[in-house]
């Protein structure tokens, strides 16, 4: 094994065992290097195992390669220039390394070719990115980082306990196809991977820590953690349970409620929190179908996704970096000082609305044509219902709050040049992506047969998409629009945050008053005693009477004669 | 650049109204192009004239009244969350205003 066919996260590991020892331009210069070097090795490589070790008896391949594996590969690349890019400015050492980690793991955890490694890299990401929430140094930050390491380190814990059950049951260490029909102890296995995955995909009552961690994370930690842990998730997913029929309904689910949410959050980061949670839902969706087509549309839009959200991820950090700002009910007006950024997130916003031409329309569509396909009409109206919804919160709220709607009187500048460049690049390749499908499409895990542009499919999309904003005009200027308001919205969260600490503070509080009342009780008592011998015992106490000697010789003398007595007889 | 301080685009009524003229009409157009055009469907309430159209706008309209109504339920302060009991508050005797003292460590 020569240089070439090294494992992409040893790039990533090594360069950030590298970072420490440098300053200034040679630290930017090995950022912007490991991505790039992995990435062309990555591309010269032929599929199949590179590495085998064997460890404890285990045979492990910690590098496999396949279609499927090498197209969230590549976009993790992407992902991870784009993002070094954008936080080029920031002189965090912190941060700088542990995105690194975060990134390399991601690249470990969908290059594992057995479960094992898959294990290692899962909670790899776990605690690397961890410290990108830690990195914004506030109180709030450290806690909100807290509860997503346990929510982290528990989906860690049952992957490892489900691995261990599955591969005492059988006997297989590959990350291959599992299914949920397994019965017995691989069944108990395959449900407990399936959860632990569930988890870190951010299936709904699974999904708060990633509302809750995420918008808390540096303007620039956000990019990094937007692009990489669902997405292995999604990867894990499509590898291991493609056509799990549960699979579609979750996601359904997915890409309904977090819209609701989105429409009335104010952190317009949290609004693209949730937004992309509703993204990751088409895409299982699609691996719940599990058609060619339908995985095909899942990672074509798992690729996308990475790339658009990075893009709206972005002009909102720069937004939060140059005001400080990030409430929709403070900000607006900003396209007057910040116009180029208002252009790039455009972008972004008709990316993910699917704009025809923007590189979300030409792989969520295919998700929508299979569920169409296969006959799942309800999903199919759902992810309609969704489609309209994302336009509404992410297409247009996310820009309209920030840089139009009332003039905030906020007067800023445009975002360093590096932040520009980063998104310029994400901008140009939704563009492109959305022109040329076919780059895209050549990666696809299936031979494709879809053609997006076709003028059924534009018109449908661009009339659901018109009418969409057709309604929030109207709801705006009826004045129905819910304003922006600073709040908290309960989530599911609600039940580890706040009712979990009040039911602890209440067995804490019963026990408390308890205590109180033992200790009261035992006080008077004591203090009923002491009073009890005090009156016998006490100076005044018969006891404590000191007697005339007359009286005790009277005594004395009284005894001694019973004593005769008794001897007389 | 423009200069920031001069008023913007948007800040113009007559602007405004001009955008939005040229979206409504937009709107119109493709209303119209339903008619016009012919389309291969899937699902037979494709077929209805205004299917995207209307499902589009009333899913939205719904869309957002719910959304509404949601607040009513799930609307909290901002700083709902901040107010949490210590460990350390609940074991010393102190409980009395305890609560504000967590709530100052996290802002």
């Amino acid at each position: 094994m020569w240089i070439a066919e090294l494992p992409s996260f040893i790039y990533f590991y090594l360069g950030a065992l590298l970072l420490p020892l440098l300053r200034g331009w040679g630290r930017n210069l090995v950022l912007l290097a490991i991505p790039l070097v992995s990435g062309f090795f990555l591309w010269q490589l032929p599929e199949g195992e590179h590495w085998q070790v064997t460890l404890l008896g285990f045979e492990l391949t910690p590098f496999y390669t396949d279609r499927l594996s090498v197209l969230f590969g590549y976009v993790f690349h992407i992902a991870a220039f784009i993002a070094i890019v954008y936080a080029l400015h920031v002189r965090d050492l912190l941060q700088q390394v542990a995105s690194l980690m975060y990134a390399g793991s991601a690249l470990g955890a969908v290059f594992s070719g057995d479960l094992i490694s898959l294990f290692v890299f899962w909670e790899m990401l776990a605690v690397t990115s961890v410290f990108l929430v830690f990195a914004r140094r506030t109180e709030r930050a450290y806690r909100s980082g807290m509860r997503y390491l346990m929510i982290q380190v528990m989906s860690g814990l049952l992957l490892l306990v489900g691995v261990i059950l599955y591969v005492q049951a059988s006997g297989s260490l590959r990350f291959d196809f599992i299914g949920l029909e397994h019965v017995g102890t691989a069944g108990l296995a395959s449900w407990l991977i399936f959860i632990a995955i569930g988890i870190k995909c951010a299936f709904p009552f699974l999904h708060t820590w990633l509302t809750d961690a995420y918008p808390e994370s540096t303007p620039t930690g956000t990019i990094f953690l937007s692009a990489f842990t669902t997405k292995v998730a999604v990867y894990a997913l499509a590898r291991g349970y493609p056509g799990t029929e549960l699979l579609i309904y979750i996601g359904a689910v997915m890409t309904c409620f977090p819209i609701f949410y989105a429409v009335i959050e104010n952190d317009l980061r949290r609004v693209l929190a949730y937004s992309l949670i509703n993204q990751v839902g088409f895409m299982v969706v699609g691996i719940g179908i599990g058609t060619a087509l339908a995985v095909n549309g899942a990672v074509a839009h798992a690729f996308n996704d990475v790339i658009f959200k990075g893009l709206l991820f972005m002009s909102m950090g720069a937004v939060l970096h140059m005001t400080g700002k990030i409430n929709g009910s403070e900000l607006g007006g900003l396209y007057k000082s910040m116009p180029k950024t208002t252009i790039l997130c455009i972008v972004g916003a008709a990316s993910i609305s699917a704009f025809p031409l923007f590189s979300g329309f030409v792989s969520k569509s295919m998700v929508m044509t299979a569920a169409l396909n296969n006959g799942y009409n309800v999903i199919w109206l759902m992810l309609l219902f969704a489609s309209a919804g994302v336009f509404h919160h992410a297409g247009i709220k996310i820009p309209y709050f920030a840089f139009f709607a009332h003039d905030s009187g906020i007067r800023t500048s445009e975002p360093p040049t590096n932040m520009l460049i980063a998104m310029t690049i994400a901008a140009v390749l939704c563009v492109a992506i959305g022109v040329y499908p076919e780059m895209v499409y050549s990666l696809l895990p299936h031979d494709v047969d879809y053609t997006p542009y076709d003028t059924t499919h534009v018109l449908a999309q661009l009339q659901l998409l018109f009418f969409s904003a057709l309604a929030f005009v109207w709801l705006n200027q009826r004045g129905l629009y819910p304003p922006e308001l600073p709040s908290v919205n309960l989530d599911v969260e609600w039940f580890y945050r706040r009712l979990l600490p009040r039911l602890f503070e209440f067995i804490m509080g019963l026990f408390w008053s308890l205590n109180e009342v033992l200790r009261q009780t035992i006080k008077r008592f004591l203090s009923a005693l002491g009073n009890h011998i005090h009156t016998h015992s006490g100076p005044q106490g018969i006891l404590a009477k000191t007697w005339p000697t007359g009286r005790v010789v009277f005594w004395v003398a009284m005894i001694l004669a019973a004593f005769l007595i008794l001897s007389l007889y | 650049m423009m200069n920031s301080d001069s008023p913007g685009f948007f800040d113009k009524p007559a602007n405004v109204k001009r955008v939005l003229r040229v979206f409504y009409a937009c709107c119109a157009l493709l209303l119209i192009m339903d008619v016009v055009i012919h389309r291969h469907v899937v699902h037979p309430w494709e077929t209805l004239i205004g299917f995207y159209p209307l499902y589009g706008f009333l899913g939205c309209v719904v869309l957002v009244l719910l959304a509404k109504v949601m607040r009513k339920v799930l609307m909290r302060d901002e700083d709902f969350y901040d107010h949490q009991p210590r460990v350390v508050d609940l074991v010393t005797d102190k409980k009395d205003g305890a609560e504000s003292e967590a709530s100052d460590v996290d802002r």
